[in-house]
C-alpha cells in the first residue's frame, strides 16, 4: 500500500482530518526545502505537497507566482526536485506528492518521470493543467507502479466530470474550493459543504480541500466537511516574508502546528 | 476534417492539440464546444454573422495583384489577400465578430481577451463595443510601451486594458493573466483568444472563423487567373492569418509556407521561431511546437513585431509541419523591415510588420520561379501601428 493510503487509512481510524501544506520546492533555497519538509512533518504534517516550479503558473495567483519566480531562479528543475526527495528519504517517511504543471513532466518523459519518481520515493503527483482525458499514458504507468495520481474537482465540474476525475484519483481527490486561482482569501465558499457531499454520492476515496484556506479557523472549519485541508499560499507567504529571518523554520513550524491544531480538533 | 472530438491533430501515435487546462474551466470549454459545434451549423447565425463580415467589416477583402512587386521582384506572379482592408486594419475581426456574437448568445454578459500587438484586442474591443458586451484586455507591460497607439484605440472603444508584469511583460504573459481572470469569473466571461491557439475548440473554431481568407481567395483567383495558386505565404506568431488562407485549400495542390519571426538570428536566442526551433510542449492549453529550455520552462522570446512574439503555436501548423503539408521558414527582423519598406515603395501600402515578414520570404521566393507561377501573400494587418517602430528601427541603422 502507498504511504498516501496507509496515512488515510490510520486517519480514518482515529476519526481524524489529514493537514496537507505546500511549498514550492526551492523557495527560498534549495538547501531550506528539506528542512522546511521535517519542520511541517514536526509541525503536524500528515502529507507534504512539493511544488515543481514552471515558468507559466496559470493557475497561481500572486503568491504562489512569486515562490515560482524565485525557485526558478534558484535553477530548480523537476530532476533536482526527485532527487531532494531521494536524500529526504534518509530522514522522513511522510507521504509526499509533488504539483507540477504539467509540461516540465512531458519534456522529462513521462513514464521516465513515473518510474523516477517512485524511485525516489515520491508517492504521487498533482498536475492542475492535466485533466483525465489527457492522461492515459500517466495514468496505466502509475497504476502499475502504485504511484497516486490525484486529479482536480472544482465547483464548475459537472457530474459526468465528477464521475470521470473520481474514477481516476488515486490517493485522494482535490477539491478546488473555489473558481479563481490559489491565493488566500477572507471568507471560505458557501458551496464547499454542498459540493464534497456530491462528490461523496460518487466515491469513498479521501476528499482534500485547497485553495482559499489560510487560517486556523477556516482550516477547521473546511475540516468538518472534508478528509483533508491543504494550505498552501498562506504558508508560502511567511516564508517569503521570513526568507531572511534565522528564526524562518521556528516560524513555519509554529505555523503548521497551529493549522494542525485546529484541523486536528474536528473529529469524525 | 480534422481535430477529432478530444481537439486531437493525430498523426501516428501521437496527436497535437487536446485540452490541458485546469478543471475549473473544463466543463465551459465542454459546453463551447457543444455550443459552437450546433451553431456553425445554424443557417441565421452563419447569415447574421456574414451579414456583419460584409457589411460591417468590408469583406471580401480584395485579392490584389501587385502588379509593381511582381516586376520589380522579376519572377512569380504575386497576388496580395488584402486583410490590412478589414475594418480595425487586420484579419482578426474576422475572429471577434464570430467569438463575441458567439458569447453574446451564449448569454455571457463580459468578454476577455490577451493581445500582443494590440490588433486582436482592438478588435474584440470594436466587436464587444458593436454587441454590446463589457470588454476586458491583458496586455504585457512591454507590448503596451510599443504599441501605446493601440492602447489608447482599445480605451477610446470602451474597453479596459489591464496591464500585465508577470514573466516576460509579453504576450504569453497576457494570456497566462487572461486564463487567471477566467477561471476567476467562467460563468459570466467568455474568453475571446485570438489565434488558432489554447485548449480545443479553440484552434477549430477560430480557425473556422479565419477561414473566410482561403475562402475568399480561392474563389477570387479562380475568378481572376482561372487556376489555383502554386504558392500561399503567410506569417506565423500564433497562427491565424495562416491557417485562415490555408485550411480551405488543405486538399489542393497548392504549396503552404508559414514565415516565422526570426528576431536577430536563429543561431541567438532572440526570436520567436516555434516551428522552425522548436520541440514539443503544452503551453495555454494544447500540445504543439513550444520555445523551451531541457526542463521545460518556456523560453523568452523576441520579434519587432508584436504580433508573432509568442513562444508557441497553433497546433495545427504543428500538424501541417510533422505530415509535411506545409513548410516553415523564418525571416530576420532586419528582413522583416526591407519588407516593409519593399512593399511601401513598390505598391505605396504599408504593411504591418507581422506581414513585413511574408513579404520578406517573399521577395527571396519571387525571383527564383517561373513568370507563371503564382504567389498569394497574406497581408494580414495594415502597417500605421508600427510606423515609430518602423521609424526607429531604421534610424538605428
Amino acid at each position: 500500500m502507498n504511504r498516501i493510503d496507509e496515512r488515510f487509512v490510520k486517519l480514518r481510524n482515529e476519526g481524524k482530518v489529514a493537514f496537507i501544506p505546500f511549498i514550492t520546492c526551492g523557495d527560498p533555497s534549495l538547501s531550506l526545502t528539506p528542512k522546511l519538509v521535517l519542520e511541517l512533518e514536526k509541525g503536524g504534517a500528515d502529507i507534504v505537497e512539493l511544488g515543481v516550479p514552471f515558468s507559466e503558473p496559470l493557475a497561481d495567483g500572486k503568491v504562489i507566482q512569486g515562490a515560482t519566480e524565485r525557485a526558478l531562479k534558484n535553477k530548480v528543475t523537476l530532476s533536482k526536485v526527485i532527487d531532494l526527495v531521494k536524500d529526504l528519504r534518509k530522514e522522513t517517511d511522510i507521504p509526499i506528492v509533488l504539483l507540477s504543471y504539467y509540461n516540465p513532466i512531458y519534456r522529462y518523459g513521462i513514464v521516465r518521470f513515473v518510474e523516477d519518481a517512485v524511485r525516489a520515493s515520491i508517492d504521487g503527483v498533482i498536475i492542475p493543467d492535466l485533466p483525465p482525458e489527457e492522461a492515459d499514458i500517466l495514468k496505466e504507468k502509475a497504476m502499475e507502479l502504485d504511484f497516486a495520481t490525484i486529479f482536480l474537482v472544482s465547483p464548475t465540474s459537472t457530474e459526468h466530470r465528477i464521475k470521470l476525475i473520481t474514477r481516476y484519483s488515486t490517493g485522494f481527490i482535490y477539491y478546488v474550493s473555489l473558481e479563481g486561482t490559489t491565493g488566500m482569501r477572507e471568507r471560505l465558499e458557501e458551496t464547499i459543504q454542498y459540493n464534497i457531499e456530491t462528490i461523496r454520492a460518487f466515491t469513498n476515496k479521501p476528499i482534500g480541500v485547497g485553495f482559499g484556506i489560510g487560517t486556523e479557523d477556516q482550516a477547521r472549519r473546511v475540516a468538518e466537511v472534508c478528509d483533508a485541508v491543504i494550505v498552501g499560499s498562506a504558508i508560502v507567504s511567511l516564508i517569503d516574508k521570513n526568507k531572511d529571518n534565522e528564526k524562518l523554520l521556528e516560524i513555519i513550524g509554529g505555523f503548521a502546528r497551529k493549522l494542525s491544531i485546529g484541523i486536528k480538533k474536528v473529529r469524525k | 476534417m480534422l481535430p477529432n472530438g478530444k481537439g486531437h491533430f493525430n498523426l501516428d501515435d501521437t496527436f497535437f492539440g487536446g485540452r490541458f487546462v485546469p478543471e475549473t474551466v473544463m466543463s465551459t470549454l465542454e459546453e463551447l464546444e457543444d455550443f459552437y459545434l450546433k451553431i456553425k451549423e445554424d443557417e441565421s447565425f452563419l447569415s447574421e454573422l456574414n451579414y456583419y463580415l460584409k457589411e460591417y467589416a468590408g469583406r471580401p477583402t480584395p485579392l490584389y495583384y501587385a502588379k509593381n512587386l511582381t516586376e520589380k521582384l522579376n519572377g512569380a506572379k504575386i497576388y496580395l489577400k488584402r486583410e490590412d482592408l478589414c475594418h480595425t486594419g487586420a484579419h482578426k475581426i474576422n475572429n471577434t465578430l464570430g467569438q463575441v456574437l458567439l458569447a453574446k448568445k451564449m448569454g455571457k454578459k463580459r468578454v476577455i481577451a490577451e493581445t500582443g500587438a494590440g490588433q486582436h484586442g482592438v478588435a474584440v474591443a470594436t466587436a464587444a463595443s458593436f454587441f454590446g458586451l463589457e470588454c476586458e484586455v491583458y496586455m504585457g507591460d512591454i507590448d503596451l510601451k510599443r504599441q501605446s497607439l493601440n492602447v489608447f484605440r482599445m480605451e477610446l472603444l470602451g474597453a479596459r486594458v489591464i496591464p500585465v508584469y508577470s514573466g516576460s511583460k509579453t504576450l504569453k504573459d497576457a494570456i497566462n493573466e487572461a486564463i487567471r481572470d477566467w477561471v476567476t469569473n467562467v460563468r459570466s466571461t467568455h474568453y475571446v483568444i485570438g489565434s488558432v491557439v489554447g485548449p480545443h475548440p479553440y484552434p477549430m473554431m477560430v480557425r473556422d472563423f479565419q477561414s473566410v481568407i482561403g475562402k475568399e481567395t480561392r474563389k477570387q483567383i479562380l475568378e481572376i487567373e482561372g487556376r489555383l495558386p502554386d504558392y500561399l505565404l503567410a506569417c506565423v506568431g500564433g497562427g491565424s492569418n495562416a491557417i485562415g488562407l490555408f485550411h480551405p485549400l488543405y486538399n489542393d495542390p497548392v504549396k503552404f509556407i508559414g514565415v516565422e519571426a526570426g528576431g536577430k538570428g536563429l543561431h541567438t536566442r532572440h526570436h520567436a521561431a516555434s516551428l522552425v526551433s522548436g520541440s514539443l510542449g503544452i503551453l495555454h492549453g494544447s500540445l504543439s511546437y513550444v520555445l523551451q529550455d531541457l526542463d521545460g520552462q518556456i523560453t523568452p522570446t523576441y520579434s519587432i513585431s508584436a504580433g508573432l512574439d509568442y513562444p508557441g503555436v497553433g497546433p495545427e501548423h504543428a500538424f501541417y509541419k510533422d505530415t509535411g503539408r506545409a513548410e516553415y521558414v523564418a525571416v530576420s527582423d532586419e528582413e522583416a523591415l526591407e519588407g516593409f519598406s519593399l512593399l511601401a515603395t513598390t505598391e505605396g501600402i504599408m504593411p504591418a510588420l507581422e506581414p513585413s515578414h511574408a513579404i520578406a520570404y517573399c521577395k527571396k521566393l519571387a525571383p527564383k520561379l517561373e513568370k507563371d507561377k503564382l504567389i498569394v501573400v497574406n497581408l494580414s494587418g495594415r502597417g500605421d501601428k508600427d510606423v515609430q517602430v518602423v521609424e526607429e528601427a531604421l534610424r538605428r541603422k
